[in-house]
């Protein structure tokens, strides 16, 4: 079994303020500190994402390429967390496999009354550059933000749309490539 | 103590310091109730071997935490099990059984037998 963080104090806060700086600022690239090992398949910002958010109070959905024994037993040590069966069940969700993954609206979008009770997506792409590629607009954003992410299909941009017009509801996605980090939040809208 | 050489085993939770809450029952049998907090070792390490080694000891001691994921590691191997167990776990046994004896030998004199006559009816 693979080792969690070196310093589990210092890596999970360096490794929260990149996500928060992600999330704030849709469509920016960030790049978590690289010493982290990864189960197959999971890259480094994926394995990093989980052991700094996921702990025994949130319900994991994998994907079946993710839900390798070698990733399960990572998470289930080191991060608690109990594994679900169904997308809509997770709190979390890791997609390792966004060509055949579940349409977003299988996932969990919250409650009007509880909207921060929704799924939130890591999405493991093939490659994230910011500055080009599809038109993003809304909070944190000052006027556009570009972001190209490798190896999604057409369908989930579909169905961000959809989600992002359910707003107070919906999930919340962050995208992963090797190291790096990007957030495609709910309130974000999209266009291209 | 001639034994097994030193595994090259990895660090997979490095030794942490915690807490655990203790629970009692009253009586041995009674309800449950929280008896009180205890700091608690642990450790877990991978060995060469494929073995997952834990350990939780009681108190402040992450070195003795490691080297008991180490030993039980090493338990796992059926290799390394036989020598280990006639080496190491035998000797701690015997120790232990001699620590409780000695410490019921130093309580027992002092031992007070509560006991209630049965009185007839008036």
């Amino acid at each position: 079994m693979l080792p969690g963080f070196a310093d589990p104090i210092l890596d999970s806060q360096r490794a929260f303020r990149a996500i928060l700086d992600a999330m704030d600022h849709p469509g920016r690239v960030v790049e978590l500190p690289d010493s982290q090992e990864a189960p197959v398949p999971l890259y480094a910002a994926t394995a990093a994402v989980c052991l700094t958010l996921l702990d025994f109070e949130t319900p994991v959905w994998l994907d079946g390429r993710a839900a390798t024994l070698e990733a399960v037993a990572f998470l289930r040590f080191h991060c608690g967390c109990r594994l679900v069966d169904e997308p809509a069940q997770g709190r979390f969700a890791v997609v390792s496999e966004p060509g055949s993954m579940p349409p977003l609206g299988a996932f969990d979008p919250g409650s009007d009354e509880s909207p921060e009770r929704s799924t939130t997506l890591v999405v493991q792409v093939e490659t994230l550059v910011a500055g080009r590629g599809r038109r993003l607009t809304g909070p944190g954003i000052r006027v556009e933000a570009r972001l190209e992410a490798r190896g999604l299909p057409d369908a989930f941009w579909r169905d961000f749309r959809q989600n992002h017009g359910l707003f107070p509801r919906g999930v919340d996605v962050l995208f992963t490539a090797g190291r790096q980090l990007a957030a495609l939040p709910r309130t974000t809208a999209v266009e291209g | 103590m001639v034994g097994p050489e030193r595994p090259a085993y990895r660090l997979v939770r490095r030794p942490e310091i915690g807490l655990v809450m203790v629970r009692a029952r009253a009586g041995g049998s009674g309800t449950r109730f929280n008896l009180g907090e205890m700091t608690v070792s642990r450790c877990t390490v991978a060995l060469p071997s494929g073995a997952v080694g834990q350990a939780y000891v009681r108190g402040r001691r992450p070195r003795h935490a490691e080297l008991a994921a180490v030993f039980d590691g090493l338990l796992q191997d059926p290799a390394s099990r036989p020598g280990l167990e006639v080496r190491l776990v035998g000797p701690l046994e015997t120790a232990e059984r001699e620590r409780r004896v000695a410490l019921r030998g130093r309580s027992e004199p002092t031992r007070v037998e509560f006991f209630t006559l049965v009185r007839g009816e008036d």
